[in-house]
């Protein structure tokens, strides 16, 4: 093995959580920053090209190669794991910018309650409503603690949007749901396509709250506080699952790259993948990766940061034999347990007799509601909510053709084919993103069986719904319908429910736990900055950090966390190295 | 998977492709007009006769009929033989390594065979499904309806029909154009909240077209 010259600081994954990290590094201290990428460069203009649904959405030629590593799943420890061996619920990307590149770009910010999640219920319902086997936390951070830094990320990504309550008043037409926010958005709300304006106008006359999704599909153009300017975003409809050929969606490539190929203390290795990170004792001294070649490496740095998203963060840590793998059979350790995936389902599709000119739009233009993340659950069978929206991010006509109303009994011939071609440009999506409570039993480590290609073992994931999340779903899916109903649709097909998790239908790349953040060392992987808990040279950036899934989708606060965490390793690690918390 | 050295052609009537279309053909592009006599293609996976056996399926699972053209007019054919020659057809796009075992369907499939050995399978199933009269083949395809096969058939066909043409399929994007779907087009900022509720259709354009240079599909490119 071939060990190479020191760095000061080595980042594992080229993604949004890494390069962020590097980012702040390289601009505001000296030190020599190397990020490993086990994937590919990208440009901005490599995207042009890769317009193209049957190879970019269907083939997932961005996506890590699932040829080469996998995870396992099975429902419960009684069964047997076996791998995902297609792409299915989730996607994640390869390459710099890693899933920043192809997301969607929806960009909430946590609800205040989100931070104190266990307490809330508990005040709320008392302890005994929580659901069984229930391992809900509070964060170890507040919403006010984090939001100096969401405001950060929000300027630094150019998010448009609306405030909803801006220094403690209410806004209309923003989320007026929402934790005080200092500022307005950094740009205005994107455009409204036809169906976001059905969805908006009959929320409001059901009497809920509609408000434009925050996007980092950014609605003009913008220059970001470091000096980097992006387009506006032209709703070509090549968004989720694409790079944006303009660069007006925030995309690592195109907000952080920018600055940090301009810094000769910056390098970005691609074509490298770690394989451990090796520690003695609670110091770490580097991470060990093969190259493109095979050929296997050594790279020693004095600061390690662990970036490479919640399902490699996680299986790093376990393979490295850093820290305990969490037991779920005694409740003892903590690498891997609090696993979530989003609750996000198609909760109603709604065929109109008009057409919807569906192919034009964004990955986050649309508009949603926060009515149903405060509920009062006194009289319902769940106590979690989440966000009821519609987004027009631009269907793709592979993907979509085919949907057709309850009453087309066929799958295929000619009556199907006329039904599917007058429904094509005639359905719309009522979605529901959901909150994902964090249970004893769902978690992962490391499968016994499968491994990467490398021969490393695969990470298994143990996991399923409970019912908490299956009578959230049927509530939600009866007041999709009463939507989709004002709406004007002539027909509706709800949501059939969640039944056993699924591998297969895609919900979102939303998966959080593995390495959560906590107060105390003894229940936790990390510290309030992400630094690891036993070795105070190691930090983990990402949703693994997340002790459970809030409704939203995780990225801006993913990108919060990590410049609080960068403030924390400038102002105080860097002079007096050691544990922050 | 030893194959026969022949080199193996689909033939293509005028009358199957409508006499409507620009066809790329290995990066050819030819109009076929009524009075052009049958056009060769050449095969990279299928023999002929499974070419027209494939063919003759999707064609019945999206027929040519008053509401359209339909798999044969949109070259669906062309377009699922170049995938299963190519990475795609080998199973570069799943993890193939062992121990292959029967789970739940919720873990997702787990068989062992490649693309392209579903459709050697699949052929064997379908049996000289060409010379069959379009009752019969409906009956014999209602009876593997469930199987891998057909749903692979069935996803290929649909991809095939509204895939962009340079991958084979969708012929002088006939398939986007009974759907109204535009193809890739760099900006709809003036359209985008316009037209509530009323048809906008742009004309179809297929990426070359719009970059104004060929593009080299996926299937091509991978070893
Ligand atoms: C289709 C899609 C739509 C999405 N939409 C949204 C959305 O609307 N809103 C939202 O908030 N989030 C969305 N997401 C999720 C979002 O992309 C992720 O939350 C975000 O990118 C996570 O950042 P990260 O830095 O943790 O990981 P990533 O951005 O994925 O980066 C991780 C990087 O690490 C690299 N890596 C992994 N393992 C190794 C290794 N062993 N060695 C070296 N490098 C390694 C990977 O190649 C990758 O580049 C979406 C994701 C997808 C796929
Ligand atoms: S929809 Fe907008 S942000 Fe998305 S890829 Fe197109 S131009 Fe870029």
């Amino acid at each position: 093995m071939k060990t190479l010259p020191p760095v000061d600081v080595a980042i594992v994954g080229g993604g949004w959580t890494g390069l962020t990290m590097a980012k702040e590094l390289a601009t505001r201290t000296g030190l020599k920053i190397l990020v490993l990428e086990r994937g590919g460069p990208h440009k901005t203009r490599d995207y042009l090209d890769n317009m193209d649904e049957l190879d970019y959405a269907i083939r997932l030629r961005t996506m890590q190669p699932i040829r080469d590593e996998t995870v396992t799943l099975r429902h419960s420890v009684r069964n047997r794991a076996l791998p995902i061996r297609q792409y299915g619920s989730f996607l994640p990307g390869t390459g710099v910018g890693g899933s920043g590149e192809h997301w969607s770009g929806i960009s909430y910010r946590y609800y205040p309650h989100d931070f104190q999640r266990v307490s809330h219920l508990v005040d709320k319902y008392g302890r005994a409503r929580l659901p069984e086997n229930c391992a809900v936390r509070d964060w170890p951070i507040s919403y006010d603690d984090l939001e100096p830094y969401y405001e950060r990320a929000e300027r630094l990504m150019g998010i448009s949007g609306k405030a909803g309550n801006l220094r403690g008043t209410k806004v209309e037409g923003g989320n007026i749901f929402e934790g005080r926010r200092q500022s307005e958005y950094p740009t205005p709300p994107m455009k409204m396509p036809y169906l976001a304006a059905l969805f908006r106008d009959a929320t409001h006359s059901l009497g809920y709250h509609p408000f434009p999704l925050p996007a980092a599909t950014t609605s003009v153009p913008y220059t970001n506080p470091d000096g980097v300017p992006r387009a506006g975003c032209a709703y070509c409809g090549y968004c989720e699952r694409f790079g944006c050929m303009i660069g007006a969606k925030a995309q690592p490539t195109n907000t952080l790259m920018p600055v940090l190929t301009r810094r000769n203390n910056f390098e970005m290795r691609t074509g490298a993948w770690v394989r451990r990170i090796v520690a003695e004792g609670a110091h770490v001294r580097g991470v060990r990766y093969a190259d493109s070649r095979g050929n296997e490496v050594f790279q020693p740095a004095d600061l390690v940061f662990l970036a490479s998203w919640t399902l490699n963060n996680t299986r790093l840590l376990l393979l490295s034999g850093i820290g305990a793998p969490y037991d779920p059979e005694t409740g003892k350790g903590v690498v891997g347990s609090h696993l979530t995936h989003q609750v996000s389902v198609p909760a109603a599709t709604l065929f109109f007799d008009k057409p919807q000119n569906a192919f034009m739009g964004a990955g986050s233009a649309g508009i949603a509601i926060g009515d149903f993340d405060f509920l009062d659950h006194t009289d319902l069978d769940f106590v979690s909510g989440g966000a009821l929206y519609t987004v027009c991010y631009g269907t793709r006509p592979i993907a979509n053709f085919g949907v057709v109303p309850p009453s087309v009994r066929t799958r295929w011939g000619a009556e199907w084919k006329k039904a599917a071609l007058h429904n094509y440009d005639r359905t719309g999506l009522v979605r529901f993103y959901g909150e994902h409570l964090a249970y004893r039993d769902n978690y992962m480590d490391l499968d016994p069986v499968y491994k990467d290609r490398l021969g490393d073992p695969l990470l298994r994931l143990t996991l399923d719904w409970k019912d908490n999340e299956r009578n959230m779903v049927r509530f939600i899916t009866n007041r999709a319908v009463q939507v989709g109903q004002v709406m004007g649709a002539v027909e509706i097909q709800p949501f059939q429910g969640l039944k056993r998790y699924q591998a297969t239908r895609y919900q979102g790349t939303h998966i959080q736990g593995g390495t959560i953040i906590g107060a105390k060392q003894t229940d936790s992987v990390v510290n309030m900055y992400l630094q690891h808990w036993q070795a105070p040279n190691l930090f983990v950036l990402g949703a693994s950090a997340f002790p459970q899934n809030p409704s939203s989708n995780p990225t801006l606060t993913a990108v919060a966390l990590t410049i609080r965490a960068a403030d924390a390793v400038i102002q105080r690690y860097l002079k007096h190295p050691g544990a922050l918390a | 998977m030893p194959r026969s050295p022949r080199r193996h052609f689909l033939t293509l009537s005028a009358t199957t492709l409508g006499g409507l279309l620009v066809y790329t053909l290995d990066r050819k592009s030819a109009r076929l007009h009524a009075q052009t006599s049958a056009l060769k293609v050449p095969l990279r996976f299928f023999t002929e006769d499974e070419a027209l056996a494939i063919a003759a399926a999707a064609a019945r699972i999206f027929p040519a009929d008053e509401s359209g053209p339909g798999a044969d007019e949109a070259g669906v054919v062309i377009y699922i033989d170049r995938q299963l020659a190519s990475a795609y057809g080998r199973d570069h796009y799943r993890y193939t390594q062992p121990p292959f075992e029967p789970g739940v369907p919720e873990q997702g499939y787990q068989g062992k065979e490649t693309p392209r050995e579903i459709y050697r399978a699949g052929l064997k199933m379908l049996g000289p499904f060409h010379t069959l009269a379009p009752a019969e083949q409906d009956a014999r395809l209602k009876q593997i309806d469930t199987t891998v096969f057909f749903s692979l058939l069935r996803t290929h066909t649909i991809e095939g029909m509204f895939c962009d043409p340079m991958h084979g399929g969708n012929a002088g994007m006939i398939g986007w154009q009974m759907i109204g779907f535009p193809g890739p087009r760099m900006s709809y900022f003036d359209d985008v909240d316009q037209h509530y509720g009323a048809a906008f259709r742009p004309k179809p354009e297929s990426l070359a077209q719009m970059l104004g240079r060929p593009v080299t599909p996926g299937e091509d490119t991978e070893t």
